[in-house]
């Protein structure tokens, strides 16, 4: 509901996330992300790791079978977002400029990981790079580049 | 042409309807010619990426780009094999106006024995005015 959440503040949002570790609020936050399922959580170095359990609705090749192209583009993206976001490196919502995004194997029926880096922190741009992967972390199935509009704290 | 062409919209429907995902967002079939394809995401508050502002994910763009073009490719093909999407980039022009419908419209520009070349542009109102343009490559992975 656009009218209701004028007021939300993703900083004090984020922080309370990180500091209680109870990332409800924030898996709630976007429409989107909780239409496809996805979880934020962390690894054991508090590294945000985003989380997209398998789910029959995300199919895009039966025959496969393998999750929709467009599925594990939509984590990727919004890995980026959300760690953006959880890393304080913006206070509004980043937009999207552009994205590259490679696929390296089909995703498999089974539960999909991603991690993000921000490879260039500008005053404007943030530049991520994302990885997904399924049971094997050194078998990327997909991988991209985006370029974000960032709002930096302050 | 005309005469074949409610029957064709039906199969392509029939195509969209039965990839899970393409249902789950309701992807429609909107049209087709020899060489391109034309699909929409009509505008539903789950798709909403930006909760301030209503606007649909870049995700559901990506995902109705992936989509429309992987029908464009059988267009191409004339005759039906297993594709997958290599990679895929995408521009934002700008956001996606809310409780309006996206369009993309995509075709091949080139077709070699081994990989499909794509070009798409996703629109609201105005195809001229577009929120989005992507390049994509498809692998025709039965040709070796």
């Amino acid at each position: 509901m656009p009218e209701q959440t004028e007021t939300i503040d993703f900083s004090t949002l984020f922080s309370t996330a990180r500091q209680t570790g109870n990332y409800d609020a924030v898996n709630e936050l976007i429409p989107y992300a909780h239409f496809l399922g996805i979880r934020l959580d962390h690894d054991e170095d508090g590294t945000p790791l985003f989380v997209l359990p398998f789910d029959k609705k995300n199919i895009g090749n039966t025959h496969l079978p393998a999750i929709h192209g467009g599925v594990i583009a939509g984590f990727l993206e919004n890995a980026a977002v959300m760690h953006l976001l959880y890393a304080m490196e913006s206070s509004t919502m980043p937009k999207p400029i552009n994205c590259n995004i490679d696929y390296l194997r089909s995703g498999r029926p089974i539960d999909t990981y991603a991690k993000c880096e921000v490879t260039k922190q500008g005053r404007r741009i943030a530049n991520v790079s994302i990885t997904a992967w399924q049971d094997n972390p050194d078998k990327l199935i997909a991988s991209a580049r985006y370029h974000f509009k960032v709002t930096p704290e302050g | 042409m005309s005469d074949k062409a409610p029957s064709r919209s039906k199969k392509s429907q029939k195509n969209i309807d039965s990839i899970p995902h393409s249902a789950e967002l309701g992807i429609e079939f909107v049209c087709r010619d020899d060489t391109s394809a034309t699909l929409k995401i009509p505008y539903k508050k789950e798709l909403i990426g930006n909760p301030l502002t209503g606007t649909v994910h870049g995700g559901v763009v990506l995902s109705l780009i992936d989509s429309t073009c992987g029908r464009a490719v059988f267009i191409a093909l004339k005759t039906p094999e297993t594709i997958a999407t290599l990679d895929l980039r995408v521009d934002y022009f700008k956001p996606a106006k809310p409780e309006q419908d996206l369009y993309c419209v995509a075709e091949c520009y080139k077709l070699t024995r081994t990989v499909v070349f794509m070009r798409a542009v996703v629109y609201q109102d105005d195809i001229d005015d577009p929120i989005a343009s992507s390049v994509s490559t498809f692998m025709r992975t039965s040709v070796q």
